[in-house]
């Protein structure tokens, strides 16, 4: 690994504005109506790497107990962005953070704001699965044990509970002790995702959750993205336009770190309003 | 044609250098294991790891309180150095571009190649000094100090090793830094950790230099950590420079379970790592 705290996540920086190139305009969004209420919300959010500017401007609103999906092209910055919303670009050095985010109200980038607690509260599932080398058990129970959730006793039932959220109860009732590494990757993903679910947040932020994945395998997690938006505001950033358009209600399109365009799925897919968006989903380019 | 019988020549050579030189790094090691064995089975026998040294003069006796002393000290560098060393060492991997994980990195290499007798004069003015007289804990401290380097640095590099997305999957959860580090990020590295531990151990238990004057040496059994307490190393030492022939065949002794120590202990940290990685992938 490298020398620095900087997460070996394959992040993509965006790169700068190619010469000549017009940065796309955004465009209003006020026609959006959304049918729950706001869970999050961005407020003229601009990010910086050191010197580079990763996002600029990004304002958008997140409803709850919906699918709110990200796209765009290689470091347009998507992921970057979804990563603000639980303050997980804070453990990279020389990151800088303008404007703000909300979450019910609250501002996230505020003075007194504990970080432990909005990660409680707005939980994440990576672009590869990353499940802990200990027990598939131990996996779920870690973020009820580290927050202290729950007592002892009633360890077993979070945990099932959560497995059966994300589907892999039946799967792994009967190897619950054994070592999460001997899962497939779609049941790591899985598990993954039973780990975020055990802490009972109130946001879901998936790095495109199903990008290393098999069909077989991706078409589970769609399924249980589809379910879990019952009860959870999800946030997914995904390269797959049609699984964006599967799993979501809302999807914002991002390009060279700006927000180009946000709609209903549908709109977005049907009639969007920016040729560029057009283009994007066409497979003109990307 | 010629060109191609001339680079297959030409590697031949190269490989029957590569071979050479392997062997040649061999020999020594088994002719000092074939001679300590030859010299010292002849005077291992049930008594050398049950009996007291005899007085001079005076044939028999074994090496019992050394062999202990020896375990003894080892034990009381590990509950020092395993802590401090594997601490450091997660700071060193979590803030690895601080000044003071720079001047740490720094400082354990250069602890690492200081000469070990220097060691025990520093172990001498700060434990041995203070209270006017030689003890097992000044030789453990000693031996300490030379295991942290050691422990920091493979710890540190192991845990770099580990995915950063493990970290990230741990702080995503609610936990805090340090939490994420312990619980998560030092589990993930511990087989490779425990290997590390192991060698550190097999290297300072053949050390003599510093413990000359900090553990001294000891003629009776004692398992008190503020008198002198007897190893196998200055055992071995004062053995050999003795005049005496029943003491000199007694060190070639004490030499042969000091070697055939340091091996079970190299064989034990490859089995141990071998058994956690495997416990960690299935």
């Amino acid at each position: 690994m490298t020398e620095t705290v900087v997460s070996d996540t394959e992040r993509e920086r965006p790169p700068a504005l190619p010469l000549g190139a017009a940065p796309p305009t955004p465009k209003a969004v006020s026609t959006l109506e959304f049918t729950s209420a706001i869970r999050m919300e961005a407020r003229g959010l601009n990010f910086f790497y050191g010197a580079n500017q990763a996002l600029y401007d990004i304002s958008i609103k997140i409803p709850e107990k919906s699918v709110t999906a990200f796209i765009g092209p290689s470091g347009c910055g998507k992921s970057t962005f979804l990563r603000c919303l639980n303050r997980m670009n804070d453990i990279i050095v020389d990151t800088r953070v303008q404007g703000d985010v909300l979450l019910d109200g609250k501002e996230i980038y505020g003075p007194g704001v504990d970080i432990v607690d909005l990660r409680r509260r707005v939980g994440m599932v990576f672009q590869k699965s990353n499940p802990f080398p200990k027990s598939i058990f131990d996996n779920v129970a870690y973020g009820l044990k580290i927050n202290g959730l729950c007592s002892r006793a009633e360890m077993p039932e979070r945990v099932e509970k959560a497995l059966r959220g994300s589907a892999l109860w039946d799967e792994v009732k009967d190897r619950l002790q054994t070592s999460a590494l001997g899962l497939s990757g779609g049941q790591q993903q899985r598990l993954c995702i039973a780990r975020a679910l055990a802490v009972e947040p109130e946001v879901v932020l998936m790095d495109e959750p199903a990008s290393a994945l098999d069909p077989i395998a991706t078409q589970k997690i769609e399924e249980l993205i589809y379910e879990l938006k019952r009860d959870y505001t999800i946030a997914i950033v995904t390269h797959n336009m049609q699984q964006a358009a599967r799993v979501s209600e809302y999807t914002a399109f991002f390009m060279l770190g700006r927000l180009v365009e946000y709609d209903r799925t549908e709109k977005m897919f049907t009639n969007p309003g920016q040729k560029i968006t057009e283009d994007y989903i066409t497979g003109r380019f990307g | 044609m010629t060109r191609s019988v001339r680079r297959k020549a030409f590697s031949r050579f190269v490989e029957s250098l590569c071979a050479g030189a392997v062997l040649l790094a061999l020999v020594p090691l088994f002719f000092v294991f074939f001679y300590v064995l030859q010299q010292g089975f002849s005077s291992l026998n049930w008594d050398f790891f049950t009996k007291m040294p005899k007085p001079v003069g005076e044939s028999g006796g074994g090496m019992a309180n050394a062999i202990v002393g020896t375990l003894y000290l080892i034990a009381i560098a590990s509950a020092l150095a395993v802590p401090v060393g594997l601490i450091a060492g997660v700071y060193l991997s979590e803030y690895p571009r601080t000044r003071l994980s720079t001047a740490t990195r720094f400082t354990a290499d250069v602890l690492n190649g200081i000469p070990s007798i220097v060691i025990g004069i520093f172990a001498y003015g700060l434990v041995v000094m203070p209270v006017k007289h030689f003890s097992a804990l000044a030789g453990g401290v000693a031996l300490g100090f030379m295991m942290i380097p050691i422990i920091a640095r493979t710890t540190e590099e192991l845990l770099n090793l580990v995915p950063g997305t493990l970290r990230e999957g741990a702080l995503a959860l609610g936990a805090t830094r340090s939490r994420a580090a312990f619980s998560v990020m030092l589990p993930a590295a511990l087989p490779g950790i425990m290997t590390g531990i192991l060698v550190a151990l097999a290297r300072i238990s053949g050390e003599t230099a510093p413990l000359l004057f900090t553990s001294f040496n000891n003629r009776f059994f004692t398992t008190r950590i503020d008198q002198p307490i007897a190893s196998l190393t200055v055992q071995i030492y004062t053995y050999a420079i003795s005049p005496y022939d029943d003491w000199h065949r007694q060190a070639w002794a004490g030499a042969l379970v000091l070697v055939s120590g340091v091996f079970v202990f190299s064989v034990l940290a490859r089995v141990v790592t071998k058994r956690l990685e495997r416990m960690h992938r299935t």
